[in-house]
């Protein structure tokens, strides 16, 4: 006994100090946003060429469409399950979306803002259809989301592959180049006037998605039982929610905002073409380093949004600190490494 | 002790219980299917059931097949290994580059290129097992440094102009064999008998099935994942190695997506995702049926790309009969 009250006693002068720490750091958001400013501060620094309006930009607006399918993918795994599908998924409705537009064979009297509407929506369409169907494999069939999604993720690319044979699409209508809008523009700002005129489409998607999904996650009742399910499957049962329809709606959702973040994608620039990179481990990525925990049942948005932005922001700082763009993935899988240390150290403290 | 009295129940001499006892093994059915599969595809051309044919399909699976082995350990133990295709690339990376670049002689190179396999995968052990990281976000985020290590190490130049001696493994033939092959065969016998006939074997099973439970009985649940994990290392680096003598140049982006191809045969051959069961059999019988497939549907004319569709298919319908049949079984 002595020496608990001993310990809580020498703890006590410092709790001033560490209460303070412990606001900042209590919670994977704030502590992101702590290190993406440090970092903003420090290659701005070194190199001032990183803070100009344009780089600051694209350090805000490149990653948007990761971010805004790492909302979707924080329901799915909030939920207990997981989607390593979405990489070849997103290429695929990019395709798709580009395919829609420049097709020759519509009626004639079809008006030019019609095809490009429906190829701005057809892909989140069948974006959410796929996420049903992949949610019908899982909740009904019982198959484990992994296995389900690494089928679809061979099904998709093959699919695509096939489709596309390799080939580029090229020559887009202007109107529907939707990401490279500026709403902004032409309006008046009392600071930073420069930087808010220039931000794009992608940039307001994702703050107005990520409040969206935010405030519905944390007062909707199917937000809250996406947390129930994850955090307690039988508990969730057993308190009379279907755990069948919130993982279908997770996955259904999922599928809307990966075919959202397709179209932004899709175009973002001049040519759409088939590029494999692993976009779900960076989706995945951004997802766990913003706080959702793997094992469900924890974890909000804004940390997967955060996660996406300063992913990005290693990415581009690396260039300004003159350091080899060969050393991005290892920097960036370093930093996934020490995230998810520290986030688990921290919650195990919280456990003491 | 639940699939030691399976293979009680499979010696009984009765031909109709046997078959039905194959039925009701994911490995028998998977067996079915690669028969069934095996036939129509040689109706399709006259080029694929061929000895020389076969024996080639034998030397491209290798790599994969390596690595297959440990992750069927590592996901019967609930586990799973995303960073096996990245910890292929850096490993082929340092055999080129400690060759090359550093000078050490190629057989120094290539035991470099084996440690730092292994030395990647007790890394990954020690971080899941001493930091309690679900495996899926410890090897997700390895994934990235170990191909950014490998990237890094490479600044994209490729090393070439290796002496003729080391293309003997990837290359060439003992009896008609290929060399790789043959160290494949070892590796599934030494897996097979490690996981059904050894204690250590057994304590996998046991940490899948409630590895709670596995500690309290006093299995050395950590030390066990750490050796699973630098084992899955050490055979990523050593199909490296083959892969390296195979196509003779090192890359940094070789393994790439090896992971994926490595889970499916795993998966296909019946280990369960969420650990417990599992057999080497079924990851080999799921190993052959996919590298089938790709051979035998390229030769009928359908193109690459057709044939991730159908193994993405088979994929998943595989394991829902799986369960279906599971299902059916606990149901009588």
């Amino acid at each position: 006994m002595a020496s608990v009250t001993q310990t809580v006693s020498m703890r006590r002068p410092r709790s001033q100090v560490s209460s303070v720490l412990r606001t900042i750091f209590g919670s994977q958001e704030s502590v992101l946003l702590v290190v993406l400013v440090l970092l903003i501060a420090y290659v701005g620094h070194s190199n001032s060429g990183f803070l100009a309006t344009r780089n600051m930009v694209n350090v805000f607006a490149g990653y948007a469409y990761i971010a805004i399918a790492a909302l979707g993918m924080t329901m799915v795994i909030v939920t207990g399950n997981i989607d390593i599908s979405v990489g070849s998924l997103m290429v695929t409705l990019s395709m798709l979306s580009g395919a829609l537009v420049t097709y020759k064979g519509y009626p004639s009297w079809l008006p030019l803002d019609a095809i490009i509407g429906i190829s701005w929506l057809l892909p989140i369409v069948i974006g959410a259809l796929i996420g049903a169907i992949i949610g019908f494999f899982v909740t009904y069939l019982r198959i484990p989301a992994i296995v389900v999604t690494l089928g679809f993720l061979s099904i998709l690319k093959g699919v695509l592959i096939m489709v596309s044979q390799g080939e580029r699409i090229t020559g887009m209508p202007t109107g529907y180049a939707l990401a490279q809008r500026r709403p902004l523009q032409g309006l008046d700002f009392p600071i930073f006037e420069d930087f808010f005129r220039m931000l794009t489409m992608p940039v307001f998607f994702m703050v107005f998605l990520m409040i969206v999904v935010a405030l519905w996650m944390r007062y909707s009742p199917t937000g809250r039982a996406m947390y129930a399910v994850g955090g307690n499957a039988e508990a969730a049962r057993l308190s009379g929610i279907s755990e069948h329809r919130i993982v279908m709606t997770a996955f259904i959702l999922n599928g809307v905002f990966v075919g959202i973040a397709a179209v932004l994608n899709a175009t973002q620039f001049s040519v759409i073409q088939v590029t494999l990179p692993p976009i779900e481990l960076q989706i995945i990525t951004a997802t766990v380093v913003g706080g959702v925990s793997i094992l469900g049942g924890t974890g909000t948005v804004v940390g997967a949004v955060l996660a996406a932005i300063l992913l990005n922001t290693i990415t581009k700082a690396l260039v300004f600190l003159d350091i080899s763009p060969f050393w991005t993935r290892a920097i960036q899988g370093l930093m996934i490494l020490v995230t998810v240390l520290a986030d688990l150290i921290r919650r195990q403290r919280q456990a003491e | 002790m639940a699939t030691r009295e399976t293979s009680l129940k499979k010696s009984s001499p009765a031909l109709f219980q046997q078959v039905q006892g194959v039925l009701r093994t994911q490995e028998g059915v998977l067996l079915i299917i690669t028969i069934i599969s095996v036939l129509i595809l040689a109706t399709q051309t006259d080029k694929f059931l061929t000895v020389k044919n076969l024996l080639n399909q034998g030397r491209l699976m290798t790599e994969i097949g390596l690595i297959a082995l440990p992750m069927t350990f590592i996901i019967i133990t609930g586990g799973i290994d995303l960073s096996v295709g990245s910890i292929v690339g850096l490993s082929a990376i340092m055999l080129g580059y400690s060759w090359h670049n550093l000078g050490f002689p190629l057989e120094v190179a290539i035991a470099i290129a084996l440690g730092i396999g292994a030395l990647a995968g007790a890394i990954n052990g020690l971080i899941i097992t001493r930091f309690r990281v679900p495996p899926l976000i410890a090897t997700l985020a390895t994934l990235a440094f170990y191909r950014g290590l490998a990237e890094g190490i490479a600044q994209a130049r490729s090393v070439t102009g290796y002496p003729a001696w080391f293309f003997d493994l990837g290359q060439r033939e003992t009896l008609g064999i290929p060399n790789q092959l043959y160290f494949l065969v070892i590796g599934i016998v030494i897996s097979a008998i490690l996981l059904s006939r050894t204690t250590f074997g057994r304590s996998l099973y046991a940490i899948g099935n409630n590895e709670l439970a596995a500690r309290f009985s006093g299995i050395p649940v950590n030390r066990n994942k750490v050796l699973i994990y630098a084992f899955s290392g050490f055979m990523s680096g050593f199909a490296g190695y083959v892969l390296v003598s195979r196509v003779s140049t090192t890359r940094s982006d070789m393994g790439s997506g090896w992971e994926l191809d490595a889970i499916a045969a795993v998966v296909l051959g019946g280990t369960s995702i969420t650990g417990g069961t599992g057999s080497i059999l079924g990851t080999t019988i799921g190993l052959v049926l996919i590298q089938l497939l790709k051979n035998g549907l390229a030769l009928s004319g359908v193109t690459g790309d057709a044939t991730i569709v159908v193994i993405g298919s088979v994929l998943i319908l595989s394991t829902l009969i799986n369960i279906v049949v599971q299902r059916r079984l606990r149901g009588v």
